[in-house]
């Protein structure tokens, strides 16, 4: 058996959200196996089932080169710009 | 209990019991599944059906005014249920089990969108709720049928002697007579003819698409309505019941 | 692959600067993720942990099914249906967290099916009357929500992710065990008499559930280091007992230790010996229904082979079908 990722949307108005995994045959029976599995308590309105090996991660290793840089570009946040309180509507 | 009320008892009863006693065969597969997804997912079906027993059992003792739901399924004896003797039928393996729930699954869309529109207004809204099961549990078959029909000869062949086992209960399932006759001019039930045309295209054709050849005529079931059993059913009951019957009158 | 986990951390490279780079990361409490650099025995140790967690699931439903066929009510039918389903789905949320960490399903399964992996000893045991079914959901669920709370804060984010939903999902197994208990307690003296015979045999199984006294435990050390575990032994299993000798109380049942006490100054209960033969020879394989819960775990899985067969020889020949189309 093949193993899947399921992907619930709690409701209308939120994104899909990984919820964990499930094995099955085919597609078919892998969105039937995840709504048995995982909406058994009103969970989710919406599923999506992904082929495990078709995900793409990104490197840990990569983590420093990828996701750091970021954290010096503090003038990409609103709260950079000190503005008098006065000033309303901006 | 007046005539009127005993056709329409009658009837609730019949459709009561072949939950109820569908309910606890399926259960009996929860925990020992042929693998854990699959465990869940039939622990589902069984869940929704005994609930669906739970509802028409309700409906006929308010009916019959008498006496609580669970009088009804650990009170009475065999000769007094009144399901058809396909659903007592043991559950064998997940061939016989899954060909049993076909056919049970594919009458059940059938009869519940029929009821929808039943004048009898608490049916038709136990009808309403039941669909919305009975259509994703015949999803679940069908798949099932193609899945052994198309999959392995192991397969296909634990199908078709499930398909010759079963093949001929399904014509209780739309009896007719004249106590039945009544409620269906009366907009209560379910026509049973209208029913069997239905079922007999929905199961065709899925079988056409398979090597599954029904087998022809011989022997029919009958007599559940009535309370004419196999043995099977005194045994499931023997177990069933038995905490109601060896310690009477305690809560549990 | 996501789910599976990419082995980046092969066997030997446990360099210590390695290693204190991921102590550090857990002392600041960070989650660690499948991808992530981890020493091999946290890997190995998690395996086994979540693997006999998912075991004990996956066997515990049998003791509990025994009862499905005749429960005396509709109402108590359903509820342990949906009790037992919830053990299936817990069973598999942990199969695949532990899927994660490279070890897939099927080898952690054989595993089990051998008799080479091990589950907790609580399910060696029978259940014989009605009340048994109370006691479990009461007493061992009990115990098991003790055990798993505290892993709702392990360092292994997927583990710690299902456990979350698992402790979400248990709260009412708990409460509908106390609730048959009630019923059996306060019913006729046969109820009562079988209420008290479950808990007379079940109450040393269930503190025996919380592992081996911390003095014994091989592998506590470590793992409360790598904060895989967060709680010692003996610590859960006082919690358990304080939290749960009052509900005996107001059942009007009696625990089966002539040694329990309670002790004014630490406001806590003392009870008596355990007695760890008992234990250690059920973890062997020795237990009343060993054999039993193991023959019908096989059996479900020999038998559900055709089934898993002819599927996946079904969407093997739809997938081809869907290429020539």
């Amino acid at each position: 058996m093949k193993l899947y990722e399921v992907f619930l949307r709690a409701k209308s108005g939120l994104s899909h959200k990984h919820v964990g995994s499930v094995h099955a045959t085919d597609a078919e029976m892998a969105m039937q196996n995840a709504r048995d599995l995982y909406t058994r308590r009103e969970e989710g309105e919406s599923i999506w089932i992904v082929d495990s090996c078709q995900i793409i991660s990104s490197n840990p290793k990569d983590k420093a080169a990828y996701f750091e840089p970021a954290e010096d570009k503090i003038y990409r946040h609103p709260d950079f710009y000190p503005i008098d309180k006065k000033v309303k509507n901006i | 209990m007046p005539n009127k009320n005993e056709a329409r008892y009658n009837y609730i009863l019949n459709l009561a019991d072949n939950t109820l006693v569908l309910g606890q065969r399926l259960s009996g597969w929860c925990g020992v599944g042929p693998f854990l997804e699959e465990d869940l997912a039939l622990t589902n079906t069984a869940l929704d059906i005994i609930g669906q027993a739970q509802m028409l059992l309700n409906l006929a003792i308010e009916i019959k005014g008498e006496g609580t739901v669970d009088d009804l399924a650990f009170l009475r004896d065999q000769h007094q249920f009144k399901n058809v003797l396909l659903v007592e039928q043991p559950n064998g393996d997940y061939a016989q089990t899954m060909f049993r729930q076909y056919m049970i699954d594919s009458y059940h869309v059938h009869l519940y969108r029929a009821l929808v529109d039943s004048s009898e207004k608490q049916l038709a809204a136990i009808a309403e709720k039941s669909l919305k099961e009975v259509n994703y549990h015949k999803e679940r078959s069908e798949l099932w049928i193609k899945r052994m029909a198309l999959g392995t000869s192991e397969g296909l062949e634990r199908l078709q002697k499930a398909a010759n086992n079963l093949w001929h209960y399904q014509h209780e399932l739309f009896e007719n007579s004249e106590e039945l006759d009544k409620l269906v001019k009366q907009g209560i039930a379910a026509d049973p003819n209208q029913l069997q045309q239905n079922w007999l295209n929905d199961v065709s054709k899925l079988l056409a698409k398979t090597p599954i050849k029904t087998p022809q005529s011989g022997w029919r079931a009958t007599g559940g309505r009535l309370g004419h059993h196999s043995e099977y059913l005194g045994k499931m009951l023997c177990e069933m019941q038995f905490l109601q019957r060896a310690y009477p009158n305690c809560e549990w | 692959m996501y789910s599976q986990g990419l082995r980046d951390s092969k066997a030997g490279d446990d360099s210590p600067e390695l290693l204190e780079a991921f102590q550090k990361r857990i002392d600041n409490e960070e989650k660690i993720e499948p991808r992530d650099w981890m020493p091999q025995a946290y890997r190995q140790t998690l395996i086994r942990q979540i693997s006999q967690h998912a075991h004990s699931e996956i066997v515990g439903q049998l003791p509990e099914a025994n009862w499905v066929s005749r429960a005396p009510t509709l109402k108590r039918k359903l509820i342990l249906l949906a009790k037992i389903q919830d053990e299936a789905g817990h069973g598999l949320y942990l199969y695949s967290a532990a899927e994660t960490l490279g070890e897939s399903r099927h080898k952690m399964f054989e595993d089990l099916l051998s008799g080479k992996a091990k589950y907790s000893s609580i399910f060696n045991y029978p259940t014989l009357n009605w009340a048994d079914v109370g006691a479990v959901g009461w007493l061992v669920d009990g115990a098991a929500i003790m055990n798993q709370v505290a892993l709702c804060r392990t360092s292994y984010g997927p583990y710690s992710r299902s456990m979350v939903k698992i402790c979400k999902e248990e709260s009412f197994h708990q409460r509908q065990g106390y609730d048959i208990m009630i019923k059996m307690a306060q019913g006729t003296a046969q109820q009562k008499a079988m209420a008290q015979d479950a808990i007379n045999r079940l109450w040393w199984p269930a503190l025996m559930m919380f592992g081996p006294s911390d003095k014994d435990s091989k592998h506590s050390g470590q793992s409360m280091k790598w904060k895989i575990k967060r709680f010692s032994n003996d610590d859960l299993r006082d919690k358990f007992i304080n939290a749960t000798v009052p509900q005996a109380e107001y059942l009007g049942l009696t625990i089966p230790d002539k040694d329990l006490k309670y002790n004014e100054k630490s406001k806590t209960y003392e009870h008596g010996e355990i007695d760890w033969n008992e234990f250690v020879n059920v973890i062997k394989g020795n237990g009343e229904c060993n054999q039993q819960r193991m023959d019908a775990r096989n059996r479900a899985y020999d038998d559900g082979k055709w089934v898993r067969a002819t599927a996946a020889a079904y969407a093997k020949k739809q997938q081809k079908n869907e290429k020539v189309a």
